[in-house]
């Protein structure tokens, strides 16, 4: 009950927000405010359920190699067709609902100034909030799919309506790339269904089909790679950097913060859970790809005129670290892959909120048009150079956490857990890859640096304002829980390693 | 008295060792969040008591070492802090050996001075709640550096010492230059940094392959990351014999050698020293503080850390004898030509630094006097380095510039800071009785008795250059005709905040030479208490003699003759002058090679090949979908046509199969 309430909860207060009068502007963000507030609540409520339930089954000795799924709900629904409502949470799931649920609040409190169409903007985003979470927590493959295209969707109404530059090419863009990417997906899905013998869309249920070989190594690349255009797997990301210049700053948040995890999470969740030897199989081509992932994003990034396609490519880069820890199959690569999930949606929903906020004031996003804004905005300044320290990996900051266990995972390789890759390649991708820490930094300062420090350039700009009330709740938010996580890692480690045993589990042989 | 005494006889400092590390940690958290906004007295105000009040916590942990008679080894506190997977995690916790309590003791006591200091300093100015709350950051960052059990826990503070450094050198951060400098000075950094953590994945990796056979045997180490394992015979001999090679040096020497990077980047040795000179765009007292005394000789501290590893490698020894030799003289004749008598000091440090790291490498021919020598100058150079600085900021602070040939007739206006600038001065030239003498002694004796000639002869050579460029400076500054006349106020001292501070320093600088620090700080006691060679620390003080004539004669008397010299060696001056346009070198590396030709490339290949590609997906598609338009006319007349056409063909294809 409590996960479908943690689903539903956003389409309640979406059908609340259309049921409004538009008069009402000002009920429409309040109500938008307190039910995603509510949900922050509720999230952090069934954190601590989820922490009750698997102490009392001793999981958090971190021993137990099965699949655990806690605050289960299972109605059939289709039986004919083997299709269920089947929602629950595990640790990864669990980490994934924190994350959306902080991003969405952070993202209404962003978006307090939308005044064109407040009711459908809100509506909408609430709707896609929705099917995020639903992905997240589902467990039965059609359920996902279904929420995975609900998330998906609004998303190019969002951009078209209410997006700045050259919106249509980029909405359009955007959807089609990740539509094709769920053809591949659809397509793996039917090839499970079919291929397990079992017709069932049973995510536990598929995990103890014994798919032939062969048959997992055509498949698994069609997952992975669908679930890797929004996941920015190059050259797949395109859709990115446009995508983002010029969706809305809430729907950026939420697109870069969340919706490029759906990428790795269904990669992690479906294709390697699933098909353990075609990720043997696959793992180093993707993890080659994902280097190329990692550097050629922050190298793009250095060149960027444009502040969101700066931190667009930045994203490109830090998703690459998600699917390269995917790739590298063992605990702290994927491990890590989770955590860098975690750490860059908070980054990135930082940045973005923070652009938008900057961009309501300078009415550019040039950076060399800006600055010296830190003058000005003392407190947007600073939350832009503590995400952008996260970002270039700075310890006691998420990102490190996240960064050094990728990176330690690709670097120890198969000899930790025996999955037989070639462990001098995975060694060269990792020592190729972690050239990206020092490009970052470069980027990093360079662009802060253009924007926030040195005399104010435009004499326009000597009179703005810093962040009001809405917007440094939102920022702070954010910044607090990248601090936290940082200094204190073990809040995420502890859930999020009893989840990656049975992956490992699987990828070990076992069911 | 007794009962004075009594108190360290507990062991209670050290079983809360973990105070180290809170007290300035809350301090900062407590003035950058709650006292910057409220009031800028107060910020100065808690940030110095709380650094002092740690400052005496650790003077308490060091009595208690003396009073029980107990050399302590091994992390005092511990708390697990990072789990990468079972049996690979990190903890954070706080050493307490000699070692760590020489920085320990160095880091605080300068830290607390120059936070007293800065009071007077930074008067006036608007961020001072900001500048509080990073120097407060930095301290306990470096703290947090000395007192790491375990190497991830120094690569850790490591970056957090840079951060701390990078904000504190761009703190005004409206002038480009400070900007820049504090840009260049992470990046640099950075990248030598990247070295460090690629090192770290080796020994952690092998040191996780051995740790389960090999860990149970060595006392105190809970994880292949603990120095205590790290540096145990049992490892280091699995390590040596691992056959792994690498451009023809073995993996074991290559780890090092990757992890001296690190340290090279922290302590700007050659040729990643570019970003140094550059930081002294930040204020004065974080120059002193930060790039003097304390984040600087990081690097310095990382290897005598890792001694017994780099003991087992010659190649890697040999390398840091070498970047520390060369760096060493390169400075040196770099800091004769500069103007800027800040630069002069920043280019001093980083000769300073060449010699504590040749006096490591040095060990590689046997004896290992040159630790103690290295760690000893450590400890004295903290010390007039830091006095130095903070001289260098009075006189700025009461001129408002930094230029040397500007400055001039300042022995009456300013008694304090020439009496205290002096001591310092003598102390570095190497002038007996004051400490520089001691410690460079040792240094030059440890590369004579192994045998490092070349060495020997170059670090005399220095020893001659930096007696005479810091007389330059002191001569320039106090003695020569004052050029500030026509200023609106005379330059004079300033309040005792920033006097006491130099007084205390100068004292230090005078007689730290005496501590008997070769009673803790040894590698192998018995080689530190042989060899005493009466005519090394003779030649010593003739070459600073001589340095020290050489700078009188020039700089007291006519200009002309400098002119002269200079002119004689145009060429030569000049390139020393733009410090052998190394900056030049790296401009043109990342500007036109990294970032014209691998960042531009990757940007436009992202934009038309990549992307292009995707439009001309698009593009393929609306072309195909106009052609099938075609198709569907709705004239019936079209589909008329097709119809029987289509018939025909089928009709034709029927008939000929």
């Amino acid at each position: 009950m409590q996960v479908s309430c943690l689903v539903f909860l956003p389409l309640l207060t979406a059908f609340l927000v259309i049921m409004t009068p538009r008069r009402f502007s000002y009920l429409i963000r309040w109500i938008s405010v307190f039910g995603t507030g509510l949900h922050l609540a509720l999230t952090i409520m069934i954190s601590f359920l989820f922490w009750a339930e698997a102490k009392g089954d001793g999981e958090l000795l971190r021993t137990s190699l099965v699949f655990k799924l806690h605050l289960v709900e299972k109605i059939s629904w289709f039986d004919s067709l083997g299709i269920q409502y089947f929602v629950g949470i595990d640790g990864i799931s669990l980490t994934m609902v924190v994350l959306t649920s902080i991003i969405i609040f952070a993202g209404v409190l962003a978006s307090w100034n939308v005044k064109e169409r407040a009711k459908e903007f809100f509506a909408l985003l609430l709707i896609l909030v929705t099917g995020v979470f639903g992905v997240f927590v589902s467990f039965d493959l059609f359920l996902f799919f279904m929420f995975y295209e609900l998330a998906v969707l609004p998303m190019y109404l969002l951009i078209g309506i209410w997006g700045t530059g050259p919106k249509e090419y980029a909405a359009m863009k955007l959807t089609l790339m990740l539509l094709i990417g769920s053809a591949f997906i659809l397509v793996g899905f039917f090839a499970l269904y079919y291929g397990s013998g079992f017709y069932t869309f049973d995510l536990i249920k598929l995990a103890t089909a014994n798919f032939p070989v062969d048959f997992q190594r055509w498949v698994f690349p069609m997952i992975f790679v669908g679930f890797g255009v929004i996941g920015a797997l190059y050259p797949l990301h395109t859709w990115s950097p446009d995508g983002h210049s010029s969706a809305p700053t809430a729907v950026s948040m939420l697109h870069a913060g969340v919706l490029m995890k759906l990428g790795g999470y269904g990669a992690l969740r479906i294709a390697v859970f699933l098909l353990p030897e075609g990720a043997k199989y696959w793992g180093l081509f993707f993890m080659g790809l994902t280097t190329i992932n990692i550097l050629y994003g922050s190298f793009g990034a250095i060149w960027q005129k444009d502040l969101k396609y700066f931190t667009a490519y930045s994203s490109v880069s830090h998703c690459g670290f998600v699917l390269f820890g995917i790739s590298a199959l063992n605990f702290m690569g994927m491990k890590g892959a989770v955590i860098q999930m975690f750490s860059h949606g908070i980054m990135t929903g930082l940045f973005f909120g923070l652009i938008g906020m900057v961009y309501g004031r300078t009415h550019t996003r040039i950076i060399s048009e800006m600055g010296g804004l830190a003058r000005v905005m003392p407190w947007l300044a600073t939350c832009f150079y503590i995400g952008g320290l996260a970002s270039l990996g700075l310890p006691g900051l998420s990102g490190f956490i996240a960064e050094s266990h990728v990176f330690l995972g690709g670097f120890f390789g198969h000899s930790l857990q025996s999955v037989g890759q070639s462990g001098a390649l995975m060694k060269t991708f990792t020592l190729i890859a972690t050239l990206s820490i020092v490009v970052t930094a470069v980027y990093v300062l360079r662009g802060l640096g253009r924007v926030f420090q040195g005399p104010i350039e435009n004499a326009e700009f000597a009179n703005l304002e810093d962040a009001m009330l809405s917007e440094k709740l939102s920022t702070g938010i954010l910044v607090v829980v990248l601090i936290v996580v940082g200094l204190y890692p073990s809040i995420l480690i502890d859930v999020i390693e009893p989840a990656i045993r049975p992956v490992l589990n699987r990828l070990a042989g076992g069911l | 008295m007794q009962n004075f005494i009594n108190i360290f006889t507990h062991g209670i400092f050290i079983k809360h060792a973990w105070f180290v590390l809170a007290v300035p940690f809350l301090s900062f958290v407590f003035v950058g969040l709650v006292l910057r906004p409220l009031s800028k007295k107060a910020s100065g105000l808690i940030a110095t008591l709380s650094i002092s009040v740690t400052t005496l916590f650790v003077y308490g942990i060091i009595a208690e070492c003396f009073l029980m008679h107990r050399v302590p080894s091994g992390a005092a506190w511990q708390v697990p802090w990072l789990r990468y997977q079972d049996g690979l995690s990190a903890t954070l916790g706080v050493l307490v050996d000699p070692l760590s309590l020489l920085l320990m003791c160095v880091v605080t006591t300068v830290s607390a001075l120059v936070h007293l200091y800065s009071i007077g300093y930074m008067r006036g100015d608007e961020g001072v709640g900001r500048y509080f709350a990073f120097l407060n950051l930095f301290t306990f960052s470096m703290l947090g550096l000395v007192v790491a059990p375990n190497i991830l826990q120094i690569f850790i503070f490591w970056e957090l010492v840079g951060v701390s450094s990078f904000l504190l050198i761009g703190y005004y951060y409206e002038k480009p230059q400070a900007v820049a400098a504090s840009k260049k000075a992470f990046i640099v950094t950075r990248f030598a940094d990247l070295g460090f953590f690629i090192g770290i994945f080796i020994l952690g990796y092998y040191g996780f392959q051995s740790f389960s056979r090999l860990g149970p045997t060595v006392p105190q180490a809970l994880s292949p990351f603990d120095f205590a394992y790290l540096t145990s015979p049992a490892f280091i001999e699995f390590f040596k014999h691992e056959t792994y090679m690498i451009f023809g040096l073995s993996i074991f020497s290559l780890t090092l050698i990757l992890v001296f990077m690190g340290a090279c980047g922290k302590s700007a040795m050659f040729p990643l020293h570019i970003w140094l000179p550059d930081a002294m765009e930040g204020p004065t007292p974080v120059s002193a503080l930060i790039h003097a005394a304390t984040m600087v000789v990081a690097g310095v501290y990382l290897v005598a850390r890792m001694f017994p590893l780099f003991v087992a490698s010659p190649e890697a020894l040999g390398l840091v004898q070498c970047v520390g030799t060369f760096t060493c003289l390169f400075a040196a004749t770099i800091g004769c030509t500069q103007d800027d008598i800040k630069r002069v000091l920043a280019f001093s440090t980083l000769s300073q630094i060449g010699y504590m790291m040749f006096a490591l490498g040095v060990c590689h021919g046997g004896n290992t006097l040159g630790y103690t020598a290295s760690l000893f100058h450590l400890f004295t150079h903290a010390f007039f380095k830091a006095l130095l600085f903070l001289g260098a900021g009075s006189i700025i602070h009461a001129l408002h510039t930094n230029n040397v040939w500007e400055m001039g007739g300042l022995v009456k206006a300013m008694p304090i800071t020439h009496l205290t600038f002096l001591v310092a001065t003598l102390s570095i030239s190497g002038i007996p009785p004051f400490s520089g003498f001691f410690s460079k002694d040792e240094i030059l004796l440890s590369a004579f008795i192994n045998h490092q000639y070349l060495t020997f002869v170059i670090a005399l050579l220095v020893a001659g250059l930096t007696s005479f460029y810091m007389f330059r400076v002191y001569f320039l500054t106090f003695w020569s005709e004052a050029k500030w006349h026509g200023h609106v106020h005379k330059p004079q001292e300033a309040s005792w905040t920033m006097t006491l501070p130099l007084l205390l320093l100068a004292v230090l600088a005078a007689i730290s030479g005496f501590t008997p620090i070769a009673k803790w700080i040894f590698y192998t006691k018995s080689q530190v208490e042989s060899h005493r060679l009466f005519f090394v620390p003779v030649f010593g003080v003739l070459v600073a003699a001589f340095g020290f004539l050489l700078a009188m004669l020039f700089y007291t008397g006519d200009r002309k003759i400098v002119d002269h010299v200079v002119l004689k060696f145009a060429w030569m001056y000049g390139v020393i002058k733009h410090k052998f346009y190394i900056d030049e070198v790296y401009l043109w590396i990342t500007k036109k090679v990294i970032f014209r030709f691998i960042a531009f490339p990757v940007a436009w290949f992202d934009r038309r090949i990549v992307d292009g590609g995707v439009n001309l997906a698009a593009w393929v598609t609306r072309k195909t979908g106009w052609l099938l338009r075609f198709l569907q006319t709705g004239q019936v007349q079209t589909y008329g046509i097709w119809l029987v056409s289509g018939g025909l063909v089928m009709l034709l294809v029927l008939l000929t199969l």
